[in-house]
């Protein structure tokens, strides 16, 4: 085995760069003849544009346009796709209306852009804006759900009556209902999953240049798939052929979905410089981003679950309304149906299940995937309510879940809700991170804690999510627009050095440093002679881009198949050189060896003789050594593992401390441990930041109350105790590589973990529910309620 | 943000004179770390600033003759590091060193804090409950005439703090139950005790910091966390906003108030 192979904790190539602040993001890049674009943004959640006044800020100094709705559909321009279309129960498609660049006739939430500025410089563009006049016609607002599910309330959209883009189910729900009738039990839940904002910690910017003398548009852009940017620019939003497009996503600081979705400003960046002739940029700066970046999250649900005599799972029954915001962005319908919905099995046996959701339009910002993308949701859903089903039947949380999980003998499972499971076992995630946690001596720690006049609680969230997104075919059945394949070329350079184009894209995640290793494995070249290419549609052959923890399980398996590719070739050079037929030519360790002799050239040997063809077996083997592959997943993978989490409440304050946190994941197969448990840390930090610290509020006049960080409670390193990170790996069975994903499991496995060990601490005192984020003024009224207090 | 100049004077007198001279809102800055995120936001406009960061002894920290006497332009950060002020008000001390974060620590000034009055800081409750003096170019100012409400002051528009005078206390301690974003006091309770009397201060509770004189009655009987009564602010007149409503404030100062006695020392 290789010091720098499959399976070791290389330290990351990257980091040099990043760490020394050598990092290229697009902020940084400045075109000649660069200007610069400033959003007016509307101050109100619903209102009718009256007048736009721009002559004042036309004649301000460096301004070269003041650009309106108006203009954007005077020129043509299409508007904002969504990527996915979803059906209704009836068959018929979603409500799908018009999203413009720029807003026309009306706005639909605070922040929706009305005006873009662009002058020669950042601050005579602000100065301009400032002197834009929009003349509103405020109107009513709904921003929460139920509300905009309610009769009467305001209405966002013409084409929703009733605000409903879609009326969805999934599963089968007479045989549910018969389920339900021959319960012993059925225990039910009334929940909201709380909006969040993304932040990244760089904020999305866009640079767009048109070369008028080559007809050419680029885009440097904040993206997580530049090819899919291009795709919806060319065929939806500018509606230019692919060619004459080139979207370059160069360093990305950080997107955690955010930055999948094409956004109006990219469209408008590269409009603007076609119309005055410069480079057009445009930068967000954090309170322009809580307004204009996709949220997550934000459902209400009601869910049931019935139980035998036994506790053995019957049926499931969830009703969820999902706010999606004002407009459609990209991959916002599929969240909460395929990418929740179907995950409401859980990694239990639960034979009938019957899930409904409605997608509601509100006068809020877009909401979109954020690191988990629905599956936090199902999870959170799902783990609250068996806790609840064990605490009100008197049984063990523990118990009642190894009572109902799906045995290893079972897989591949068929779920009631459309996922085939092809592995996985879970019991032994279980026992490890109970171990983790030292749960037998839970009692002296509750005892110990109360002597210091504190609650302690434990809980344990058993999880499973379905990522390495995804197989085309399912995908394309299920409303997609896109395939969801990915892309890699193999270049082999003379000397034997190797540069990798992958459709994938790194912004965190470590590409750079797992695929060079993955390349290491396999040729036996060293990680410094690997580069790693991504993120310019213009040097990638294609690629959808990095996320739903794709990137290894579906991008390095395209990456396996062009090296399959370049050995196959490789074995045929090596056949001539050696004299050997090319059927005895094994592969290994970086050697071309005739089997069961000494007789071998080393890679780099072939490498050169690929490229200087002097004895080389021309009449049948191409010159050169570079090889291209799509891989298309067959299935999605499934990671699972158990989250176990204790918590310290005050009960004086409320303020509850998580003091442990102990975690065992299957992720699959594992390129490198140390990369793998820094996304299980980044998830676990985003998921405990979601359960008790983060909520991206809004009023009921849509107004966003948290939309800076002196309200927006980001988690710091002082609200987490060290993280106990632990692996258990079955292989995924359906790709090379065996790798299952691991970039959303802390997202998506901790949230009810937290909230589960919040109410255990709670629970001497008679509390039984709390809602996400469980802050201290919510905690100690959840306590003055439930002790008959006035609160 | 708009533009404005920025004067950096080396003298108390040259300052004085820039702020006569000033056209339109001329502003002080010490650290910069609430008047620079307002202009960002074009909240605040000033056409001019001056910093006081330049003119020698304006940060100077003395303990001497019963009192501790911080400058005005000393960081919170020295203020927290001060042997001084650790030796003779440790909860002073103890208060600086949880202000905000490092970075706002080590720009912050006390002068530019009690100057500003934002009803959440932290330095207007030890101020109040240790009877501090506010020193100025021109005249001193009993803290107890110093708070006048949200964001103002006794402070003329172009008076200068200079320096802020403690008497040493027999003891005091604070609490404060932080804003889980800002790090701002959602309620801070500053508790003293000295030959006078008690002194019990309230901040980020209300508008403008104020005394909790039912808990200093109380206190004066009997110098105990047990001794101090719950109840006895009234949420009406409290703020209330997303991290905190007014009920659940007032229910902080009585814990707060408990924990501020534990502590003092």
């Amino acid at each position: 085995m290789s010091s720098h192979g499959m399976g070791v904790a290389v330290a990351r190539k990257e980091d040099r760069r990043f760490l020394t602040g050598k990092g290229r993001y697009t902020d940084d890049i400045v075109l000649p003849g660069q200007t610069y674009a400033v959003f007016v943004r509307s101050p109100y959640a619903h209102a009718r544009l009256r007048a736009i006044d721009t002559t004042a800020a036309a004649a301000s100094p460096g301004v070269l346009a003041v650009l309106t709705g108006k203009d954007v559909a005077d020129d043509g321009l299409g508007g904002i796709p969504t990527g996915w279309q979803i059906h209704n129960k009836d068959g018929s498609p979603m409500a799908e209306p018009p999203h413009p660049a720029l807003a026309q006739g009306k706005v639909r939430h605070v922040g929706d852009p009305v005006v873009m500025v662009v002058a020669d410089s950042k601050v005579h563009a602000r100065e301009a804006a400032a002197l834009v006049e929009i003349d509103y016609e405020p109107l009513p607002a709904v921003a929460h759900l139920p509300v905009a599910a309610a009769p009467g309330a305001p209405q966002v959209w013409d084409e929703a009556p009733g605000n409903v883009c879609f009326d969805w189910h999934v599963g089968d729900k007479a045989a549910t209902d018969a389920a339900f009738a021959q319960a012993a039990r059925v225990v039910s839940i009334d929940l909201a999953n709380n909006r969040i904002a993304p932040n990244a910690i760089e904020p999305r910017a866009a640079n767009g240049h048109f070369d008028a003398t080559g007809d050419q548009f680029t885009l440097y852009t904040t993206s997580q798939n530049p090819h899919l940017t291009r795709l919806l620019l060319g065929a939806f939003s500018l509606k230019v052929p692919e060619h004459r497009l080139r979207v370059v996503a160069p360093d990305v600081g950080g997107g955690f979905g955010s930055k999948i979705f094409h956004y109006a400003e990219e469209l408008l960046v590269l409009w603007a410089s076609r119309r005055v002739g410069h480079p057009v940029k445009w930068t967000s700066d954090r309170s322009e981003a809580f307004l204009s970046d996709a949220h997550g999250r934000d459902h209400v649900s009601h869910a049931e679950l019935a139980l035998d005599a036994e506790d053995k799972f019957l049926a499931l029954r969830v009703n969820t309304l999902a706010n999606l915001g004002a407009y459609l962005s990209t991959f916002a319908p599929a969240v909460p149906t395929y990418l929740h919905a179907i995950l409401l099995s859980g990694p239990y046996v639960i034979p009938a299940i019957y899930v409904e959701v409605k997608g509601m339009f509100t006068h809020t910002v877009a909401v979109d995937a954020v690191r988990g993308a629905g599956r936090p949701e199902a999870t959170y859903l799902l783990e609250r309510l068996v806790d609840k089903a064990a605490r009100e039947g008197g049984t063990d949380p523990i118990g009642i879940r190894r009572k109902n999980f799906i045995q290893p003998h079972q897989f591949p499972y068929q779920t009631p809700v459309a996922l085939c499971y092809d592995t996985g076992d879970y019991e032994p995630t279980l026992d490890m991170a109970l171990a983790a946690i030292d749960y037998p001596n839970l009692a002296a720690r509750k005892a110990e804690a109360k002597s210091r006049g504190k609650l302690r609680g434990f809980g344990i969230s058993t999880y499973i999510e379905a990522c390495g997104i995804a197989p085309s075919a399912v995908v394309g059945s299920l409303g997609a627009r896109a395939g969801l394949y990915e892309a890699a070329t193999v270049r082999v350079h003379p000397t034997g050095s190797v540069t990798v184009f992958t459709g994938t894209h790194s912004h965190g995640q470590g590409h750079e440093t797992t695929f060079a290793q993955l390349i290491n494995d396999r040729l036996g070249v060293a990680i410094d002679n690997v580069d790693i290419v991504h993120g310019d549609t213009d040097r990638i052959p294609f690629g959808m881009g990095t996320y739903g923890s794709r990137s290894a399980a579906v991008g390095g398996s395209a990456i396996v198949k062009a090296l399959d590719k370049i050995i196959d070739k490789g074995k045929k050079i090596a056949a001539h050189l050696l004299e050997a037929d090319v059927s005895d030519i094994e592969f290994s360790d970086g050697k071309f060896r005739v089997v069961g002799t000494d007789r071998e050239k080393g890679f780099g040997d072939i490498a050169f003789a690929a490229y200087v063809p002097h004895n080389y077996p021309i009449e049948t083997v191409e010159p050169g050594l570079e090889e291209g592959a799509f891989y298309d997943p067959k299935n999605f993978t499934f990671p699972a593992g158990t989250h176990c989490v204790e918590v310290e409440i005050d009960p004086e304050t409320g303020v509850v401390q998580v003091v442990d946190v102990a975690i065992a994941d299957d992720v699959g197969v594992i390129i490198n441990p140390m990369i793998v448990d820094g996304q299980a840390h980044g998830g676990l930090a985003q998921g405990i930041g979601q359960a008790l610290l983060e909520e991206c509020l809004y009023d009921e006049n849509g107004q966003l109350l948290a939309g800076n960080y002196m309200n927006y409670c980001m988690p710091r390193a002082e609200d987490f105790p060290r993280f106990k990170v632990g692996n258990h790996v079955t292989a995924c069975t359906h790709n090379p590589l065996g790798i299952k994903g691991v970039g959303e499991v802390g997202a998506i496995g901790v949230p009810p973990a937290v909230i589960n060990a919040v109410l255990d601490a709670l629970a001497p005192l008679g509390v039984t529910h709390i809602d996400m984020p469980a802050t201290p003024e919510k905690v100690w009224r959840a306590i003055q309620a439930a002790q008959g207090g006035a609160a | 943000m708009n533009p404005f100049t920025f004067h950096r004077p080396t003298t108390l007198a040259d300052a004085i004179n820039q702020m006569k001279g000033g056209n339109g809102e001329v502003k002080l800055l010490g650290g910069g770390q609430s008047l620079l995120p307002v202009m960002k936001l074009d909240l605040a406009m000033p056409s001019a600033l001056i910093s006081l960061s330049g003119i020698p002894g304006l940060d100077e920290i003395r303990a001497e003759g019963g009192r501790v006497t911080i400058g005005g332009c000393a960081t919170h950060a020295a203020v927290a590091a001060s042997s001084a002020v650790r030796g003779a008000i440790p909860a002073l001390a103890q208060l600086a060193g949880a202000i905000g974060d490092t970075q706002v620590r080590n720009r912050g000034t006390i002068g530019g804090s009690l100057a500003h009055a934002d009803p959440s800081a932290d330095y207007p409750a030890a101020a109040l409950a240790l009877g501090a003096t506010i020193v100025t170019d021109r005249r001193r100012i009993a803290i107890d005439d110093y708070f006048t409400g949200l964001f103002s002051t006794a402070l003329e528009a172009d008076e200068i703090l200079t320096a802020v005078e403690f008497p040493i206390p027999d003891r005091a301690g604070y609490a404060k139950f932080a804003h889980r974003a800002s790090k701002y006091a959602v309620v801070g309770v500053f508790v003293a005790k000295s030959a006078g009397g008690v002194r019990v201060a309230v901040t980020g509770a209300g508008p403008v910091v104020f005394r909790a004189t039912a808990i200093e009655e109380a206190l004066a009987a009997n110098f105990s966390a047990d001794a101090v009564p719950a109840g006895t602010v009234a949420s009406d007149d409290l703020q209330s906003d997303t991290e905190a409503s007014a009920e659940y404030r007032a229910h902080l100062v009585t814990v707060m108030a408990r924990r501020a006695v534990q502590a003092a020392t």
